[in-house]
């Protein structure tokens, strides 16, 4: 799922200095899942955000802060905000203020923007990353969406993203006692991670041939990325 | 040094640098490691060249170093050389892709370096710039067989041949290559694997992470011989002499991949002349490393203690150096 973690109270502030009216949007899938922007997350944040109706705090550049009245704020969650149908039933409440403060990941801030041209959309989200939760508050990054996944040679460890280097032919000469070098206490060694378990898997020759350099072209590095598939295509 | 190329090419040598020779040559070798200067000063490579020039037959130069910011290895190895220094550019995959450096590497090669050592780079979050994106394009084990592949094949990373033209004949840059081992990280027992990665990929010589606990590298280095790898690369054991008690607390503590024995820090804290006490410490483990079977010459890294090198090797025994044959 995606991880993503609530923005330090005065940033958000900061943008909706100025505003009147305001739509408190959560999501209904991963943030919902992560406890950062679902229902809970909702009724909390417009309520920290009436207490300190105020808003007595730098605007945001270019926003002016007329200092005067409170803020209403209107709460909702959707079940996704990165899929457009779902904004059907909220239009006329979203059409009724003047901005609307997305508890989506950067995916769902986005498209409410596109769906509301005329209203400004901010984020009250630090998106993180792809991960799994670990246990109780705490998730862990697993994937970069590299687009050529090479799970399959590395024992269902990923190089890309669980090494602090992406190496492809670690481990590193940081490595030591299954812990990274970046930071010893918190984060393991990715490629500690590949060998034990390719060497449970009896596999470890999988690792005596270097692998080649990886097409960094399918990531974010050949440009924004978009998939269309002629299978699907309708019509 | 600046040879012409159609001598190069005749050459039974692969670069024919000077380090190249005289391991040929079956010499047990001493290179060292000089630091360039963190602002434009020239006077410092050229003060630190005159500390080593003559007393070792080779010298590293580092490439932004525990990723801080200093003068590029690329320059710094061309003014040493113009001291009278033969240098060992250093070069990692932390800060450029594959375009800069093969861009730097021909840079290298016309501006008379012939020894590249190719390494991962340690992570910026140990350096000034911690908030810098890394690149990572390739690994060091892909580094070093970009380089083989350029000097052997002639042909860049792309696959296609390094000439002007169609009709030109290819000019290659013609690497010494040289890679690191550390066999103080973990696992363990994949240490000689990775090595004999590196050396299939093309590595001439290794260079390892300074050594303090010989017992462990003798085992990494019976690993070595059981796989015959010390017959297929040259491998420089690498030392860093200890100044100071705090200072070898702290490589032990805060350096990752080291393991630094608590006799030898015992040694230099009851030691009256803790300085004195690290040479000896360091003259001590030269001699033990010169009778080790498969050890085909030291690194020397004095860190920012370059003027104490000569004093090193001559305590040592190596000294005068020898000259490289034609
Ligand atoms: S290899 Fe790529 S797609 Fe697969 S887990 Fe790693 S980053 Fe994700
Ligand atoms: S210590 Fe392990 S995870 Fe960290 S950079 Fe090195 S190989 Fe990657």
């Amino acid at each position: 799922m995606i991880v993503a973690e609530q923005k330090q109270i005065d940033e958000i502030k900061g943008y909706l200095a100025g505003h009147r009216r305001v739509l408190v949007l959560g999501c209904g899938t991963c943030v919902t899942v992560c406890l950062a922007g679902g229902e809970r997350e909702v009724a909390t944040l417009a309520s920290v955000l009436r207490l300190g109706g105020g808003l007595a705090c730098v605007p945001a550049p270019g926003v002016r802060d007329s200092g005067e009245g409170k803020l209403e704020t209107l709460e909702n969650t959707i079940e996704r905000q990165c899929d457009a149908e779902f904004f059907d039933p909220i239009r006329r409440q979203a059409e009724s203020c003047d901005a609307i403060l997305s508890l989506a990941c950067g995916v769902g801030v986005q498209l409410a923007a596109r769906l509301f041209p005329n209203k400004p959309v901010y984020p009250a989200l630090n998106t993180k990353f792809m991960g799994t939760n670990e246990a109780g508050g705490k998730w862990q990054e697993n994937c970069l969406a590299c687009g050529d996944c090479k799970l399959g040679v590395f024992g269902g460890v990923c190089p890309v993203t669980r090494c602090s280097k992406s190496l492809s032919n670690g481990p590193c000469g940081g490595s030591e006692e299954g812990m990274c070098e970046v930071d010893p206490e918190r984060i393991e060694c990715g490629w500690q991670l590949i060998y034990d378990r390719l060497k449970a898997l009896g596999k470890l020759e999988t690792l005596l041939a270097a692998a080649p350099p990886r097409d960094w072209s399918k990531t974010h590095s050949g440009g924004p990325r978009r998939l269309s598939r002629e299978d699907v295509v309708q019509g | 040094m600046l040879a012409g190329f159609g001598m190069m090419t005749e050459s039974i040598y692969k670069s024919g640098s000077n380090l190249e020779k005289l391991l040929a040559a079956g010499q047990f070798v001493v290179t060292a490691e000089l630091g360039p200067p963190k602002s434009a000063d020239l006077e410092m490579i050229k003060t630190k060249s005159g500390y080593l020039r003559g007393q070792v037959d080779a010298v590293n130069i580092t490439d932004n170093q525990t990723a801080i910011v200093r003068v590029s290895s690329l320059a710094a190895a061309r003014l040493a050389l113009e001291q009278g220094v033969e240098p060992v550019m250093q070069m990692t995959c932390r800060d450029r892709n594959r375009l800069a450096m093969q861009a730097d590497i021909l840079g290298a090669y016309l501006l008379g370096i012939r020894n590249l050592v190719c390494l991962s780079g340690d992570h910026q979050c140990f350096g000034n710039h911690p908030t810098a994106r890394h690149v990572y394009d390739l690994d060091s084990i892909q580094l070093i067989q970009m380089v083989r592949d350029m000097r052997d094949r002639k042909i860049f990373a792309c696959g296609e041949e390094i000439k002007n033209s169609a009709k030109a004949e290819a000019k290659e840059p013609r690497m010494f290559i040289g890679a690191a081992a550390n066999p103080f990280a973990d696992p363990f027992e994949f240490r000689v694997i990775r090595l004999e990665k590196k050396i299939a990929a093309g590595a001439d010589f290794i260079q390892t992470q300074c050594i303090y606990d010989m017992d462990r590298f003798k085992r990494w280095m019976d690993m070595v011989r059981a796989r015959g790898l010390h017959q297929r690369c040259k491998i420089l054991a690498g030392l860093t002499p200890i100044k100071t008690a705090g200072m070898a607390r702290y490589m032990r503590d805060k350096v990752a991949g080291i393991s630094l024995p608590q006799a030898l820090i015992d040694r230099i804290e009851q030691s009256k002349e803790p300085k004195t006490e690290g040479i000896r410490i360091c003259v001590e483990q030269i001699q033990e490393l010169r009778n080790m079977e498969g050890v085909a010459g030291i690194h020397l890294m004095a860190i920012e203690w370059e003027h104490k090198v000569g004093e090193i090797i001559g305590l040592a025994g190596l000294l005068p150096r020898p000259t490289p044959p034609e």
